[in-house]
């Protein structure tokens, strides 16, 4: 039973701060009836050919406001502050092995070049520059980027992070490319998740890493996103999440492998209420995240 | 873009940057000492300020400078304790200092791992393997020995300049960058962090101060420093918890204790404690053949016992150890054992050892010294770039020696603590790593304060039916051998509860 409920309880909080975290890509995408047919760029709020309704409006100027409260650690986004050490754990152990960087360092990041896409107010970003790592994060908002911004720069070790109000299919355009590529809790949200990952792809250098991480397409995640963070809870409004568009591991590691990324490591996260921490396990019911290495095509 | 436009807005911060260049090469040195009328402008920022450089304060430098992942942290120590600047030999042919510490084995595997017991064992430290535990009314008798938990040793005593002197050694030795500040906290403050109140982009202290970064503290001295963190080690008194609001709860226990060293005409090698009608009373081996005292009692008979001629004071402690204020444990009480045979015949190894009287005290080696015993806990142990460890965030009954294991075993998780913070990136003042560090030693605090609590409530009154439940208690503990174990494994510093293993 406690198996059962950790993991439903801790997507129900993964799903308050995704609300967060891309939510106004999220509302653009999920209210938005052309997004079937949108580019893969789902995260593209300033999409030029969408028709913008005044309901979307509304949604994107509240969203705004709350941007504000992004930092606060004992804020409304207190459980992704607490996910974050967890998912920080993750990319550090991968990503040390992969370069072979020694962990055991403070900064053992230096000399790589990261790309956090989807970087919201830079809860992501922030601690990759700590660890040492030239960092750029994009997020297609305006607002998120500004106070990614204005954030990294209360700390002269996070101000070096590069923000860009763009999207992971301009930087292809512009042939960017970075060492390690990471994008989390967005994939879910994007039209076109194959198209997704192609981009990811091909901002990675060759022998270059790519992290991803979403939500399992499951009857747990099913319970916890839908059925107890929408109808039970009124977190997310009714309808936020289309669970048929969710991936499963498999479809994730398949559609990556389509696009010359091969998963190396995997893992999923639960969360134990009682101590309030976020545990990296093998439970990828849920939550779960993913690494993966760059091959020549 | 957004970053031109506030960028533009840096006016006035010229002069900061100007500041805080010159002062740069300034603060390499490690003791930064105080010059009369010095203007201070050393805004250099720390990683940790360190407020109280007692054993704690040191045992948690001691931590981080031996961590690779925090050894790289610029540390701050402020403490207006000489010991910490002017190094004062110590002595092995001197009397050992009243003022000891029984350390567990959890705390001596901890000193291990930091590579500061190599330096105590330099000095003098009496380890002990044998323990017994009695009552004055004779019906309450217990003995533990180190081989019912397959262990070498129940713990070791050490003087706490010993204990001190061995951490600052061993920082010594590494290329830790701390800077000792000879001084005292006056006040502190945060200023409440704010996204919007962000006026230029220069990363001076002061600037970073602004923004909500860093803490400011203001010393006796004149001196001023920001950090990141600011740890209060600084003991029951803490000014750090006091300036900073954290709510505590406590009560006194109209309790003194009176500490001194003895000497005996031959070594102990047992630890052995007692229980009065006014208190315990400890005889711990501290080495050679001295024995350190520590006897808990009502505040008039402590400054009574502290008057007596010394001839009198060590009568008065042979009486206490001996047949004073009672019997002996009877013999009929330890054959009793037949009693708990059907748990299973699991006797333990020393279950048939007999009572003991401890060795007779011959001189008294040491002046007596007298201190209140009070409990106190601080509801909370972290807040935002501020957090309590040892006996700021709580201070127990010494009956059983766990205070200072407590207090060590708050500095180790909270290197931890910084230590995971910085490996994945996190600013460590930030309220969400700190609370890592509260959750896991506020629950053991907790525990090992209630028990001692207990314990003291327990003997507080003589009452026929009670003193009965304690030597069934007693019993209990001497013969069940699981439970015993587990009274032994949780005195050692395991993080277990009695019971629940």
């Amino acid at each position: 039973m406690p198996r059962l409920c950790f993991p439903a309880l801790g997507t129900i909080a993964a799903m308050a701060l995704r609300r967060g975290q891309v939510r106004q890509n999220l509302r653009r995408y999920l209210f938005n009836p052309s997004r079937s047919i949108s580019s893969s760029a789902a995260y593209n709020i300033e999409g030029k050919n969408d028709n913008k309704s005044s309901k979307n409006e509304l949604e994107l100027a509240k969203f705004a406001a709350m941007s504000d409260t992004w930092w606060d650690s004992e804020g409304p986004f207190k459980p992704l502050h607490a996910m974050n050490p967890t998912r920080l754990a993750f990319i550090r152990s991968t990503l040390c092995r992969h370069f072979r960087k020694d962990p055991q360092r403070p900064r053992p990041f230096e000399g790589l070049s990261i790309i956090d896409v989807g970087c919201g107010g830079g809860i992501l970003s922030e601690p990759l520059a700590r660890m040492g790592a030239t960092v750029t994060g994009v997020d297609a908002v305006e607002k998120n980027v500004k106070i990614a911004r204005l954030h990294a720069d209360l700390d002269p070790m996070t101000s070096t992070i590069e923000y860009h109000c763009t999207t992971a299919e301009k930087l292809v355009e512009e042939q960017k490319k970075f060492d390690a590529v990471i994008s989390l809790e967005v994939i879910e949200h994007v039209a076109n998740p194959a198209e997704f990952c192609q981009s990811l792809s091909a901002l990675t250098i060759s022998g270059g890493a790519t992290v991803v991480s979403t939500v399992n397409r499951s009857m747990r995640s099913y319970a916890a996103t839908i059925v107890v963070a929408e109808y039970l809870l009124h977190w997310l409004p009714k309808g936020t999440h289309q669970w048929s568009s969710f991936l499963t591991p498999e479809e994730l590691v398949l559609i990556l492998q389509r696009a010359s990324v091969n998963v190396k490591e995997m893992a999923g996260f639960v969360y134990n209420p009682l101590t309030g921490r976020w545990l990296l396990s093998d439970d990828i019911s849920v939550n779960f995240i993913a690494f993966g290495t760059k091959f020549d095509q | 873009m957004n970053r031109a436009v506030t960028r533009t807005l840096s006016a006035n911060t010229h002069h900061l940057r100007l500041c805080r260049r010159t002062l740069c090469s300034a603060t390499t040195d490690h003791v930064y000492h105080a010059t009369p009328g010095e203007v201070n402008d050393n805004v250099q920022p720390y990683d940790i300020a360190i407020v109280g450089g007692g054993m704690v304060g040191m045992a948690l430098a001691c931590s981080l400078a031996t961590t690779p992942l925090t050894k790289h942290l610029k540390v701050a120590i402020i403490d207006a304790n000489p010991a910490l600047t002017n190094q004062v030999p110590i002595n092995r042919e001197d009397p050992p200092d009243p003022r000891v510490s029984t350390v567990t084995p959890a705390t001596i595997s901890s000193f291990k791992d930091i590579g500061a017991w190599q330096y105590v064992q330099q000095h003098r430290h009496a380890y002990f393997d044998k323990m017994q535990v009695w009552d004055y009314t004779g019906l309450g008798y217990t003995k533990y020995d180190a081989r019912d938990v397959y262990k070498e040793v129940l713990g070791c005593v050490v003087e706490n300049k010993v204990l001190h002197r061995s951490l600052l050694s061993r920082i010594e030795d590494t290329d830790f960058g701390k800077t000792i500040y000879p001084s005292r906290l006056m006040s502190m403050s945060l200023h409440p962090s704010s996204s919007s109140n962000i006026v230029d982009d220069t990363s001076s202290a002061e600037a970073l101060y602004s923004r909500g970064r860093l803490a400011k503290l203001e010393l006796s001295d004149q001196k001023s420093l920001y950090a990141k963190l600011v740890v209060g080690s600084d003991g029951a008194k803490s000014q750090v918890r006091e300036l900073m609001g954290f709510k505590k709860t406590g009560w006194n226990y109209s309790q003194n204790a009176v500490i001194c060293t003895v000497e005996h005409s031959v070594e102990n090698h047992c630890a052995w404690q007692r229980f009065l009608p006014s208190g315990p009373i400890a005889i711990l081996p501290i080495g050679d053949n001295f024995s350190n005292i520590v006897w808990t009692m009502n505040p008039k008979e402590a400054s009574d016992l502290k008057s007596l001629s010394e001839e009198d004071f060590v009568k008065a402690v042979n009486h206490a150890l001996d047949y004073g204020y009672g019997p002996h444990p009877r013999p009929s009480l330890l054959d009793s054992s037949s009693m708990f045979s059907w748990l299973g015949g699991n006797m333990t190894i020393t279950s048939n050892a007999s009572f003991e009287v401890p060795p007779k005290v011959v001189k008294l080696a040491s002046a007596r010294m007298s201190f209140p015993l009070s409990l106190l806990h601080a509801n909370n142990y972290a807040s935002k770039r501020v957090v309590l460890i040892g006996d700021a965030a709580h201070t127990v009954h010494p009956l059983a020696g766990q205070g200072v294991n407590l207090g060590f075993g708050d500095a180790f998780a909270l290197s931890r603590t910084i230590a995971e913070g910085v490996a994945v990136g996190m600013d460590i003042g930030e309220v969400s790593v700190l609370k890592r560090y509260e959750a896991e030693r506020r629950p053991a605090n907790i525990g090992m304060m209630a028990i001692l609590d207990g314990f003291q409530k327990a003997y507080s009154v003589d009452f026929g039916p009670l003193n009965i439940l304690r030597a069934a208690a007693f019993h209990g503990a001497h013969f069940i051998l699981p439970l015993k174990r587990n009274i032994i494994s949780y005195a050692s510093g395991e993080q277990r509860l009695p019971l629940f293993t």
